[in-house]
Order: structure tokens, then sequence, then C-alpha cells
């Protein structure tokens, strides 16, 4: 590690600064890291309890399919396995980013509403990092490795060989679709800047969720218009379970995918930096 | 009796500054309604016309769904147990052991104004979206069926408020009660029929299903206004639904008193 990224004494070439700045945030996550599991140890039964609920509820959904398939052997083109594997991408990618994002998206409005903001804005680092990365939810990860064995089941029912370039694309694009549902709700987590209760679209986001794991066939009109080229809810987990599923047509969804997630990012820093500016500190 | 209509319309008053948020709240619930039902479309659209899925044609299947959002946003127990596990976790009850009010009486009151206030502000919403599925969306046989639909209906609100108050009381015993809460919750999705008409599982299952508490809170009014529940069968019903309301209310009894010895009063 170059002396020059703890001191900053000498101006040091870009990419030296860039490194620089990497390694400092690295040590700063993995802190963070270590302050999330100390608290996740202290509250075990509570730990688990919610690992709990979220299979649970994964079971239910689950179920609704298989009762979906009774009636039907086909929805549009989709198996019923296809479905399931479908199903299992969109709770992998929905509890990767419970265990990055979510708890710290929730709570940007409660500290807008304490002032407890301004701490944080006074700490030596981007706050955008900080207010984003501060706490790790465990439980998300034990969530998405049950996601990954329900992938794994459908995966052997639907007599899948993923080949190596199938199965990295898949991860990359599953980084793709946290980072969109992340930006996403990082955006509607700054209008608690203009209202405090900011609380129900947050809420609202959970509906969200529960358009991401259903076939993209289904829908037609302007609800899949707004869905695919606003907010890409259709494309997060269709475009990565269709690529696993050799169930690409042509690769544009992807490209699609991409550039919504670059969109959706760049579009999220633009209204973080405005909500910003609303920002008068409460209390004190 | 009268102090009751206080609380309700105290009720009504707070429950107000929240009117936007259960509009919105109301507005970004139909977008889980209308891919549910894009879901159900794009089923039936696979087989003949006329064709139906355990005895539901098209257009029942879509009022089935319309109907559930009715009667949920009418019956749905929402900040409720939330709350009452918050007034028992910081003492707050406390208030209410020494004054000359029933605290279950109180909340079911308050249960009330929010609902109607709910109600109140998703109508819109969701009328504008049955009109717009209004090629889908059938109205009940007669005036009697209304009737029974409405009783069913407040009972199953009483259904659900005995229900989850019960639950909200293990704050007593256990400092954390979401997760009970959610799971809970769970059941009452997949159970209640929110999710899907219970009748078109297999029949064992069914059966099984209606000597359970879930099918009460949701999915029986909503088969009486499809006229799917006539004759015995729905007798029988209000006999199980009125049944549950009973054991639910002497359970939420029986529950307060026990919690009511190992009350701390934390922070009260």
């Amino acid at each position: 590690m170059p002396p020059s990224s703890n001191t900053g004494f000498e101006p040091p070439r870009t990419r030296n600064r860039l490194a620089g700045s990497f390694v400092r945030y690295s040590r700063i996550y993995v802190a963070l890291w270590k302050n999330s599991i100390i608290r996740e140890m202290g509250f075990k039964t509570n730990f688990v309890l919610w690992i709990l609920v979220e299979m649970i509820w994964f079971a239910l959904q689950l179920g609704f399919i298989h009762v979906l398939y009774m009636q039907t052997d086909h929805i549009g083109s989709w198996s019923k396995w296809e479905v399931v594997l479908l199903m299992g991408v969109s709770h992998f990618i929905q509890q990767l980013f419970t265990a990055f994002f979510l708890n710290n998206c929730t709570q940007i409005s409660e500290h807008v509403r304490t002032g407890r903001l301004d701490f944080i804005l006074l700490l030596p680092a981007s706050t955008r990092f900080l207010l984003s990365l501060r706490q790790v939810d465990l439980g998300g990860f034990v969530n998405a490795a049950s996601a990954l064995l329900v992938m794994a089941y459908a995966g052997q029912h639907l007599q899948l060989h993923p080949t190596l370039a199938q199965t990295v694309t898949f991860l990359l694009l599953c980084a793709v679709g946290v980072m969109i549902h992340y930006s996403l709700m990082f955006m509607m987590a700054s209008i608690s800047f203009w209202t405090v209760r900011a609380q129900g679209v947050i809420w609202g986001y959970y509906n969200l969720f529960n358009i991401a794991r259903l076939p993209d066939e289904v829908f037609h009109g302007a609800y899949r218009a707004v869905f695919t080229f606003v907010l890409p809810m259709l494309l997060v987990s269709n475009v990565p379970a269709r690529v696993v599923a050799n169930k690409m047509a042509t690769p544009g969804a992807v490209l699609l995918l991409v550039f919504m997630c670059a969109a959706c990012f760049c579009i999220s820093q633009f209204v973080w930096r405005l909500s910003l500016r609303r920002y008068t500190s409460a209390s004190s | 009796m009268m102090k009751y209509w206080n609380v309700l319309s105290i009720g009504i008053q707070n429950t107000l500054v929240y009117r936007v948020n259960f509009l919105v709240r109301a507005c970004f619930g139909l977008i889980p309604l209308s891919a549910t039902l894009f879901l159900w479309d794009t089923i039936y659209s696979a087989k003949e016309p006329g064709g139906n899925v355990a005895g539901y044609l098209l257009s029942q299947m879509v009022s089935y769904y319309l109907i559930v959002t009715i009667v949920d946003s009418l019956t749905a127990v929402t900040e409720d147990d939330w709350q009452i596990a918050a007034d028992i976790k910081d003492g707050n009850i406390s208030q209410f052991l020494i004054k000359p009010i029933d605290y279950m009486s109180y909340r079911l009151s308050l249960f009330f104004s929010g609902r109607l206030v709910y109600t109140i502000a998703a109508l819109a919403p969701i009328m504008l979206f049955i009109y717009l599925n209004r090629a889908h969306f059938v109205l009940p046989p007669d005036l009697f069926t209304w009737a029974l639909f409405l009783l069913s209906t407040l009972m199953a609100g009483l259904l659900q408020f005995f229900i989850s108050y019960t639950m909200a009381l293990l704050a007593f015993w256990v400092t954390e009660v979401s997760t009970f809460i959610f799971i809970l919750f769970a059941f009452e999705h997949i159970a209640g029929g929110h999710l899907f008409p219970l009748d078109i599982l297999p029949e064992p299952v069914v059966v099984a299903l209606k000597f359970s508490p879930f099918p009460y809170e949701l999915f029986f009014p909503v088969s009486i206004y499809l006229g799917r529940a006539t004759g015995a069968e729905l007798v029988l019903g209000f006999a199980m639904q009125a049944a549950w309301v009973g054991i639910s209310y002497l359970l939420a009894r029986l529950v307060w008193r026990r919690g009511i010895m190992r009350y701390t009063a934390s922070g009260g």
C-alpha cells in the first residue's frame, strides 16, 4: 500500500489516489462488517426467527406456483420448473439486496427525521457510501443460499447444464439486478428529505418485488412497458433466469438490463444530490 | 358505551392524518393485484373459450380478486398489532389499567376507525380499477346475498382483530413479537385465500382448511358474494365463522388476563 494513501501530504498520481481510496473504503467496509456481525450475534434467537420468516414466505410463493400449475401446463412458454427457477433467481437477488442494502435504505428517513444525519455528514467519507452500507444483514446470505438450492433443484428437473460462460454471465446479471433494486430503493428513500413520512413509499417497493418473480410474457401493454423501461422489474430476474434456462432468444435484453442499471444508478445519484440540498437538520 | 364512540371519533381524526399514506398504499397495492390478474388471464387464454378453472370462469376469477381487495381493505389488521405490542413494551398500557376503560374495546374502536378511514381513502383507486376491469366484474345475485356478504365481512373483521390482538399480547412474554406476527400473516395470506381461491385446491385440503379459522378471515365472505356458498354450506360456514369469532374472543380475554399478571410496566 502506498504511504500517500494514509497521509495525503504529497500529491499522488490519480491512479495511486484511486487505489488508495479503494483500500481506505475497503477497510471501512471491513469494520462495518465486524460491527454488523457483533450486533447480530447479540440477538441470536431473533436472527434465526427472521430466517424462518423469510423461508416460510418463500415456501408460500412456491406453493402458489404449485397450485397454479395444477390448473395448467404452461404459462406463456414457461413450464412449471422454469417458473420455479425464476422464483429462485428472484429470491436470490432480493435476498442479496436485503443483505447489503435494505435495512440501510429504510433507515435513511429515520436519520433525516431525527437529525442524526448530521453526524454521518460530518464523517470523513462519502455520505452515500456510509448510508448505503452501514449494516450487513447476515440472514440475507442464508436466505440467498436457500434460493440457490431451489434453483439447483429446478435446474435438475429441467436438465440444465450451464456452461462456465452462462454461469459467469448469470452471476454478473444478478449483481446488476441487486444494483437496480438498490438504486431505486435509495432514490425512493431520498424522498424522505421532502416528506418525512416516506415509510409508505418504502413499503410500496415490496409490491414491486412481487412482480419481479413472475414470467415477463404474462404482461402486456403499458404495464409491461412501465415495468421494463421505467422500473425494470420485469428484467431484473427474468433476464438472468432466461440466460441459465437457455430461453434467451437475443442478447438485446441483457444489454437493456445493463443499460437500465447504469441509468437507474445515475438518476439515483442525481436525486440524492438534489435531496441533500433540502436537508435542514432536525433537533439541535 | 359512549366513551368508545368518543374513542372511535378521536381515532378517525387521528388516522385522517395518514390519508395520503393510505391512498399511496392502496395505489401500490394495485400493482401486484394487476400482476395476478395478468397471470390468470394468460392461464385462461391457453384454454378453450369459456373454459374454467375448478368451476371458476375468467370473470369469476377476476371478480374473486377484486372482492378480496375490497374485503381486505375493510377488515385487514395493519398497524394495530404493532401498536398494541409497542404499548405493552413501552409500558403505555399502565394508564388503561387505572382508567375505567377496557383496553380491548378501546383497541377495537381504533381498529374500526382505522378501517373506515382506510376504506374511504382507498375507495377512489379501487373503484377506478374495478371500472377498468368492468367487463369481468360480477355482482351478487340478490339483495339477500349482499346482506349476508356484509354480515360475514363484519365477522371476518372481528375474527382478524381478535387473532391479531391475541398475537400482539405475546409482547407480555417476549420482547420481539414481529417475527411471530409475520409468521401468522404468512398463514393468513395463503390459507385465508389472498393468493388464490381456496376451492381450487384438492378436495381433502379444502375440507381440512374449513376447520381452521383462516378461510373465515377472507375467503368465506368472498365466496358468499360470488354465490359459491349456498344452502347447507352457507349455514355451516356461518356457524363455523361465529364459532371462531367466539373462540378467538375468549382466547384474547384469557391471554390478556394471563399477560397482565406478568406485566411489569417497564418504562411506564
